[in-house]
């Protein structure tokens, strides 16, 4: 197996035994970057100068025999919507295009702290909207498992790196499914943590009651070593939520005998395509073979979860990227009269047109006279979305279902109409507005392209998930299949 | 149709966002299907149900009114377009 392909506790273990350096892991991983990145496209910033003199103090420090911890000396990115001290940080708009942050987030302390190595900063769609990765300002991204197909997103380059061998592992974010449906895209195993598990210090917001960080990694055990690391209580997030965070390690044992799993059966409705159902129903087999009980369960709110989900996201949005006036940072029109105009154009040429479609939609249905129609009444149904969960997570230890409702489609297939790309969310968005955690793990092909089940559980059990997804993971070979991407480029 | 170009145009303005003509044409249709979905949710009764508005109850969290030292001028100023003696420099207001 090349290099590149192994997991982080596996390249943790040939660092620790000085089989390789960190200065060669990273030139290894430049060298996979320079082979594949022409087609896959997962970057829009490398820093490869950056990464192999952050490399030179890991081998220095093993030189020194220092213990050295599970993620240092380890090839990473962040998506770009995470805040690196003088690294470009765009969110694959142009209103960003030549934001260089003056701190780090939350995120990105703790991983640098833990001697992770960042190669640079990853593609998505523009400010985190979108499910394809074809919103970005610059170029989509391409899955690894065919290059015409989408990766999902928003975290299209954070997913496509890590099946790319591009990285060992990476950050994305969460707002309606963006780690876990281009998880399930691309074949990698996604996590999206209880809402205020890991710290949105430094995360660019888009709904902030919604938005989470969470790892992309290649196996479940790399998940587990990486949340260790970013989660936890922040003072400078006062969203983020003091609680005992265990070692995540420890779950990670094969044995799910007598677990409880509820099948929701709302989630294998209409629009769920069969080759993905099928490949669901003999994971629910394989789980059951393995000693779980698995009992269908009823969420019957499911269905207003989409509905609730595009109108308290873009409303959230609406507020948040107000900020963007071309005043204190970001891009700035200069054709301009005076300053209303000057903020009207400068969020017109700043924004694509997802981002002003949201921030239209969520300013209308925040406005005088439809605040209670659309906001507020979604407010509500939120409470009915989430006592649905509660209900279904008294008696169940975990909830299964698919990811996305389909495979990854065909670049451009989905562009020109909003709500079918928006129901590519619809088995991820009901878990973000319930703030609950959830994780995708590759389950399987339909026509050569990844398939993820998604689990999800009680606030806080990412453990109980881990368990779950571990012990699927170890009794099945889907992640251990990789995609072949050639150094030609195809595109 | 649950929203008029006119209408389109106004929120636009609230939004700060300048349209072009076909932007307010897309929008006004992508508004209008996005907002007939949603239409789905009237089915609900929710007279006897709160809100949420975030999933894990928060309250007011404080520190300690301590003062601390915030970050450089400098650097708060190194991202914007136009500075002047310290201050972000903005077109004529009034």
């Amino acid at each position: 197996m090349d290099i590149t392909a192994r997991s982080a506790a596996e390249l943790h273990t040939m660092l620790e035994s000085k089989a390789i350096s960190a200065t060669e892991l990273v030139r290894e991983f430049i060298d996979r970057i320079n082979k594949v990145e022409g087609n896959v496209k997962a970057f829009v910033t490398l820093t490869e100068e950056s990464a192999l003199e952050q490399a030179a103090k890991q081998d220095e420090k093993i030189a020194r025999g220092e213990k050295i911890g599970p993620l240092a000396g380890i090839p990473m990115a962040f998506k770009d919507n995470m805040c690196l001290t003088g690294i470009r940080t765009t969110c694959s708009s142009k209103m960003l295009e030549n934001f260089i942050p003056p701190y780090d987030a939350t995120v990105v302390e703790r991983l640098l702290d833990a001697g992770a190595i960042s190669l640079g900063k990853l593609n998505m769609d523009e400010f985190a909207m979108g499910s394809s990765t074809e919103n970005s300002a610059f170029f989509p991204t391409h899955n690894p498992w065919d290059l015409s197909c989408v990766t999902g997103g928003s975290s299209g380059g954070s997913v496509a790196s890590v099946a790319a061998d591009e990285v060992a592992y990476s950050l994305g974010s969460d707002t309606g499914g963006s780690i876990r449906q281009p998880a399930a895209f691309c074949g990698v195993v996604g996590m999206k943590p209880t809402y205020g598990a890991v710290s949105r210090y430094g995360l660019i917001a888009f709904a902030s009651s919604l938005d989470q960080i969470g790892p992309v990694t290649k196996t479940v055990r790399d998940n587990a070593l990486v949340l260790n690391a970013i989660a936890g209580h922040d003072t400078k997030d006062s969203t983020s939520v003091p609680f005992e965070k265990p070692d995540y390690t420890e779950f990670l044992v094969n044995d799910i005998k007598g677990l409880k799993i509820g099948i929701p059966w709302e989630y294998f409705g209409e629009g769920i395509d069969q080759g993905v159902a099928r490949v669901i129903q003999e994971a629910i087999e394989t789980l059951k073979g393995l000693g779980a009980e698995v009992t269908e369960c009823s969420m019957p709110h499911t269905e207003y979860a989409m509905p609730t989900y595009y109108l308290i996201a873009p409303a959230e949005c609406s507020s948040n990227l107000a900020r963007f006036d071309g005043v204190r940072y970001g891009h700035r029109s200069q054709n301009n009269e005076d300053i209303i105009s000057m903020f009207r154009k400068t969020r017109a040429e700043g924004f694509g047109s997802e981002v002003k479609r949201r921030i239209m939609l969520g300013t209308y249905a925040l406005s005088s006279g439809y605040y209670d129609a659309y906001y507020l009444k979604a407010q509500k149904v939120r409470t009915l979305i989430k006592q649905d969960f509660d209900n279904a997570l008294e008696k169940f230890d975990v909830l299964l279902s698919p990811t996305a409702p389909t495979p990854a489609f065909k670049l451009g297939e989905k562009l020109t109409d909003p709500l079918s790309m928006y129901m590519s969310d619809i088995c991820t968005s009901p878990l973000n507005l319930a703030g609950l955690p959830g994780i995708s793990v590759p389950a399987g092909f339909v026509n050569g392209l990844p398939v993820g089940l998604q689990l999800m559980g009680k606030a806080f059990s990412e453990g109980m998930l881990y368990r779950v997804a571990y012990t699927f993971e170890q009794n099945t070979d889907f992640h251990k299949v990789k995609p072949e991407l050639t150094a030609e480029v195809v595109l | 149709m649950k929203i008029s170009r006119e209408e389109v145009e106004y929120v636009a303005m609230l939004a700060r966002l300048e349209l072009t003509a076909q932007e307010t044409e897309d929008y006004t249709g992508n508004l209008n299907s996005i907002l007939e979905y949603a239409g789905i949710l009237e089915k609900l009764d929710t007279s006897e149900v709160l809100p949420t508005a975030h999933a894990v109850p928060l309250h007011n969290v404080m520190r300690e009114d301590v003062v601390k030292s915030s970050m450089d001028a400098a650097k708060v100023l190194a991202n914007a377009p136009d500075v002047e003696n310290g201050f972000f420099k903005v077109p004529k207001i009034v």
